[in-house]
């Protein structure tokens, strides 16, 4: 018998057979649809916090590497790391001066200070002293004014470039630009705004902070500071025959012998993202795992209702194989009459999981539920369909004719 | 007996069938060694009383169950040797089933009924639908045919499964106690619509244990405890040459 023919049928046989049984059908389909939607939205949820976590280190730049006396999530003890040799700005422009791959790079130190303006303060904002390349390297915009020139830069004059949330704490309504502010004790005339930032991490605001030419921040906050020097490789693709280069440059411009290990960290997003899929990996495993099981308690509450409706269809078995139909015709016929239950399970489990999905994306995690989650729910739901159906459809299959035509 | 003049008549060739069956210790023999020949367009009546091994021979019969041992060719083909998706090919092809219990789809419409063996044999859908409406026509249902099974009398159910039976076309129609659960008017309608049915060139084979529902027969098969007891021409039995040839 032609495959496609059987298949038509037997979905027609199956949409007859649930109908006929609809309070049964419904109760059997259950388990799937709330175990197809605990696993979609715990895709969703996963696909957001992911997202989530992406966005939240882009402001770290994908394509910057930072070399400092830290290492991001080292594992040697604070104060290893703390007892190094301070980076200085000789070994900046040592190191600016050799690499050949790097775009830019600009050195930044930072402390936290006070801001005045007028009557108005802050107190804990982020001072960064760098030089003009400050800019490029990160490729922060300007919401309004202009970032300082290399000849502000080099002259360290005492002009600053604000985040949002000085601007909108200090000037609401009114033009920052020109006004002067004081950084400590010290005026700064503003002359840009940056564009909003956000926050690293959903933790520290990026946009409370305040940026200086790097000379003035020496001579009047004290330059004996350890500097980050940040480097712009331009591509992703790059980054590791940068980070070889700079290493290496480095190496020199701080002479560690050979063989020593390196006694700077060069740092990149990279490590954050090692870490954060080290911490949240287990959890998604967890999480995949425990909603996957509500699928399985679905599923064999569908091979029981199979098992119930095969013994209950003794005689239809009966009569079907007396008129011709063969064990295999039997076999598809039970196997997808419980795919067809588990994929409207599916199919039902995503439309309520998708809208849910758009409330999560309003409200907690920036999320919608991926085409692939849809898909693979989908997909699941006809697998457990299989794996439900596949035993009452074999006993189906089975059953001797003589035996089942009794059957009353 | 001379086997070259018959050979293309005889449809079906039983040789010596056993059917045992074990259950537990014990063996039981449904069919201690039948040995028999039908000829096409025969119309035959099986009898016996309850626990003769008819229905057992039926099933053989039917390709419903493949006997222990001995030979059973059908249409010259050897079924006693098939697997279960040949046997299933032979039953869709060569064999219409008519029950006592009519055996309908409850579920489905007289069309859809009558469509089933079409569909297992792979006909595309147009074709099915003609032959299953001429044979439902055939059976005086033309209007009846989106009926479902519960909103039709017994004598048009079985008249459904009968369409059902004839609309491949089969080498057999065997009918297993058809009229049992009919009123003895409308059984006598069915016996009659299977009468016409010979008379058109089908073979039929009937089992009963009813004298006057085997009376229709041309021939009467009786059997007893596994054997056959009697094999004769019924009264109403119009023998020709080759019948002849077989019985005596």
């Amino acid at each position: 018998m032609n495959f496609l023919l059987e298949i038509r049928e037997n979905i027609f046989i199956s949409y007859k057979a649930i109908t006929a049984n609809k309070l049964r059908s419904f109760l059997a389909t259950l388990g799937i649809v709330i175990g197809i939607t605990s696993v979609t939205l715990m895709q969703t949820a996963i696909e957001g916090i992911n997202r989530a976590f992406e966005k939240s280190i882009s402001a770290v730049g994908a394509d910057v590497l930072y070399v400092q006396k830290f290492e991001w999530f080292g594992k040697e003890d604070w104060s290893y790391y703390r007892n190094r040799k301070d980076i200085t700005m000789s070994q900046f422009e040592y190191l600016n001066r050799n690499s050949q791959t790097a775009v830019t790079m600009c050195p930044t130190v930072g402390t936290p200070k006070t801001l005045k303006y007028g009557d108005l303060s802050l107190e804990n904002v982020f001072v960064i002293g760098s030089t003009n390349e400050y800019q490029t390297t990160f490729g922060s915009n300007m919401e309004d004014g202009r970032f300082f020139t290399s000849k502000e830069s080099d002259g360290g004059y005492p002009v600053c470039v604000i985040g949002t949330e000085i601007k909108n704490a200090f000037f609401e309504n009114k033009d920052p630009i020109g006004k002067t502010i004081k950084i400590g004790s010290f005026s700064f005339k503003i002359i840009g705004v940056v564009e909003k930032q956000g926050s690293l991490l959903g933790l520290f605001s990026l946009d409370n902070r305040v940026i200086i030419p790097i000379e003035r921040f020496f001579r009047l906050f004290g330059g004996k500071r350890s500097l980050s020097i940040n480097i712009k490789a331009g591509d992703v693709k790059y980054l590791d025959d940068t980070k070889e280069e700079v290493t290496s440059i480095m190496r020199k411009a701080r002479k560690v012998p050979y063989g020593e290990k390196d006694d700077f960290g060069v740092n990149q997003q990279e490590a954050f993202k090692t870490t954060f899929e080290s911490l949240t990996s287990l959890i998604k495993i967890i999480g995949t795992l425990i909603t996957s099981l509500s699928l399985i308690v679905g599923s064999v509450g569908i091979a029981n209702i199979m098992f119930v409706s095969v013994k209950e269809r003794t005689k239809e078995i009966g009569i079907r194989k007396a008129i011709g139909a063969k064990r295999s015709t039997i076999l598809y016929q039970f196997l997808i009459e419980s795919c067809t239950i588990c994929l409207l399970g599916g199919f039902i489990g995503i439309m309520i999981s998708f809208p849910i999905s758009l409330i999560i994306n309003a409200y907690v995690l920036p999320t919608a539920m991926p085409l692939w989650v849809i898909i693979l729910g989908l997909f699941v739901s006809l697998l457990f369909g299989v794996m439900a159906g596949f035993f009452p459809a074999w006993s189906a299959s089975k059953m001797d004719p003589v035996e089942s035509l009794r059957y009353e | 007996m001379d086997n070259n003049n018959n050979g293309n008549n005889i449809l079906i060739e039983l040789k010596d069938i056993i059917k045992l069956y074990i259950m537990g210790t014990e063996e039981l023999y449904a069919l201690k060694g039948i040995t028999s020949n039908i000829i096409r367009n025969d119309y035959v009546a099986i009898m016996g009383p309850s626990g003769s091994g008819k229905s057992t021979l039926m099933n053989i019969i039917g390709c419903l169950d493949t006997p222990t041992s001995g030979h059973y060719l059908l249409n010259g083909k050897n079924v006693s040797e098939m697997d279960d998706d040949e046997l299933a090919e032979i039953r869709n092809i060569e064999i219409g089933f008519v029950f006592q219990t009519f055996n309908l789809l409850a579920r489905s419409n007289a069309l859809h009924n009558v469509e089933l063996p079409l569909i297992y044999r792979g006909l595309p859908k147009a074709e099915r639908i003609e032959k299953a409406e001429e044979a439902l026509y055939s059976v005086g249902l033309q209007d009846r045919m989106n009926h479902k099974p519960n909103e039709l009398s017994g004598g048009q159910r079985q008249r459904v499964a009968i369409a059902r039976a004839l609309v491949n076309n089969p080498s057999i129609i065997l009918a297993d106690e058809p009229t049992g659960n009919l009123d003895s008017k409308t059984g006598e309608e069915i016996m009659a619509l299977l009468e016409e049915l010979n008379r058109k060139g089908n073979t039929i084979i009937i089992v009963t244990h009813e004298e006057e529902i085997a009376h229709h027969a041309h021939r009467v098969i009786k059997i007893r405890d596994g054997l056959i007891e009697s094999d004769s021409v019924s009264p109403k039995g119009i023998m020709n040459k080759e019948q002849k040839e077989i019985l005596l």
